[in-house]
């Protein structure tokens, strides 16, 4: 890549930090430059998100449906799986599982319900109340 | 070095922003021991930091697991290892414990590399925040409960809450950091020779790793496997999942950290530095052919970004796009084979 042709298109990241890119100059020499984004992976990484997004509204709707717990919700809202959220929380998967029906979930303890919000980094209260802050 | 009765502490370390989070914290890690001649090109280089690997059966994110560098924390120790610099290298059971540790060292005045989790990180975008926990960041002092932190990847040092840090260091999931802290030990200085002699053992190893490492995922070999996988994916996965696949490698090929070029750009810039170390090798002509690499990985990239934005939806687009991969990987042979008949003095 040419030092001229480093991408500058405007990412989520070039609004926060350029990247540096290494580009030769016209000498064939390498060069550092920076770059503000480039189109092909912002729009691989639109791409991954809408899918995200897409089963993280899923989940919702699922939770909403009374099918599944909030705790279903935040984990896929943080991008988590049973493995990842067993690690976060120290319960075991088959727990984890269990807390995903309604039912049971209502009926978790303070403590317990103070590991799931941890993990997900909310409150108890957005946890139960389903209730999403941008952070 | 500056101290407040410990309320803050600043080590001597100067911020510098890399392409690559593991080689630029090596390089920034080395700077004042080499005299700035450990940049980032010779860290990634002498760290053998150049790979392909596509894991079978592993699924990140629900797409493939295809990485273009070596495993995280292999840079640093290689590249310290060829300069015969002794290491510090810990992990860590508690946070408290981890915690400790790490202010013991800034009271001693060292600045210490830390491996971290990017989910939880307050300063990156939330789009590039996924469960990786390969990120590496220099911590190099702290003010009250707020530690300084050199991100390579940021154009500009920031902080992180004492909550905020342990929570990255400790974060959960596959490459778990527990904590994991390293520095060189202090007083070293690093000669030419050294340097020489390490870019020639850093060469060698990433000849083998992509001529000759077992398995047939892994190495140039492994990105044919792939190119001939991708001619699959269409009937395999279907469009739609075979077009977020494609997005999945080329993040892995361009995202933040890379250089571009699935960090064949910097590769190349370690090749023409090296040439400085070792004149009459034709390290700057090879150096010429993992450019020609980049650029062919850059132009895949944008024939992904046609199946997966939709515009190109016919087997044919995928067979250009196997191919893409199959040419490289020849091209990429061709190079750490010229690497390979090398003979070093």
């Amino acid at each position: 890549m040419k030092k001229e042709e480093i991408p500058q298109d405007l990412s989520a990241l070039g609004k926060i930090t350029k990247e540096v890119c290494y580009a030769t100059d016209n000498n064939g020499k390498y060069q550092t430059g920076l770059s503000s984004g480039w189109n092909v992976k912002i729009d691989a990484l639109d791409l991954a998100w809408s899918d995200i997004d897409k089963r993280i509204n899923a989940a919702k709707q699922r939770v909403l449906n009374n099918e599944a717990s909030p705790v279903y919700f935040f984990m896929e809202y943080r991008l988590m799986d049973l493995s990842l959220l067993a690690d976060y929380t120290g319960f075991w998967q088959w727990q984890i599982k269990r807390h995903l029906k309604p039912e049971v979930f209502k009926k978790l303890s303070a403590n317990q319900l103070q590991k799931y919000a941890e993990a997900f980094n909310i409150t108890v209260n957005d946890l139960q109340t389903l209730t999403v802050h941008e952070d | 070095m500056t101290s407040k009765h410990l309320l803050c502490m600043k080590t001597e370390f100067e911020h510098r922003q890399a392409a690559h989070c593991e080689s630029g914290v090596t390089s920034n890690l080395l700077w004042k021991a080499s005299g700035g001649k450990i940049t980032e090109p010779l860290a990634f280089g002498i760290g053998a930091g150049l790979f392909f690997a596509h894991i079978p059966l592993i699924k990140i994110n629900n797409g493939p697991a295809i990485a273009f560098r070596t495993l995280p924390g292999y840079i640093f120790s290689r590249t310290c290892k060829s300069l015969n610099i002794p290491i510090v290298k810990k992990r860590f059971f508690s946070t408290e414990s981890a915690e400790t540790f790490l202010r013991q060292q800034l009271d001693k005045g060292i600045a210490v590399g830390c491996q971290v989790g990017v989910y939880y990180l307050p300063y990156f975008p939330k789009e590039y925040r996924f469960h990786f926990n390969g990120h590496n960041l220099v911590v190099y002092g702290y003010e009250e409960d707020k530690y300084l932190i050199s991100d390579p990847i940021m154009q500009d040092a920031t902080t992180l809450g004492s909550y905020e840090l342990q929570r990255v260091r400790f974060a959960k999931g596959a490459l778990a950091p527990n904590g994991q802290i390293y520095f060189p030990k202090t007083n070293v200085t690093i000669t030419d020779e050294q340097i020489k002699q390490a870019v020639k053992a850093g060469i060698k190893k990433n000849v083998y790793n992509m001529l000759s490492i077992p398995g047939y995922f892994a190495g140039v070999a492994g990105i044919a496997h792939t190119g001939n996988k991708i001619k699959k994916w269409m009937d395999k996965l279907g469009l739609k999942k075979a077009g977020l696949y494609l997005a999945q490698l080329v993040r892995m090929q361009e995202e933040i950290g890379t250089g571009g070029g699935g960090f064949r750009y910097i590769y190349a810039a370690f090749l023409q530095e090296a040439d400085a170390y070792w004149p009459g090798k034709g390290l700057s002509e090879i150096s010429a052919t993992f450019t020609q690499a980049g650029d062919m990985w850059r132009t895949a990239a944008v024939q992904a970004a046609g199946i997966f934005k939709g515009r190109l939806t016919t087997q044919q687009d995928f067979d250009k796009m196997g191919d893409y991969l199959i040419a490289i990987a020849s091209v990429e042979k061709q190079a750490f084979e010229k690497l390979k008949k090398i003979k070093w003095d």
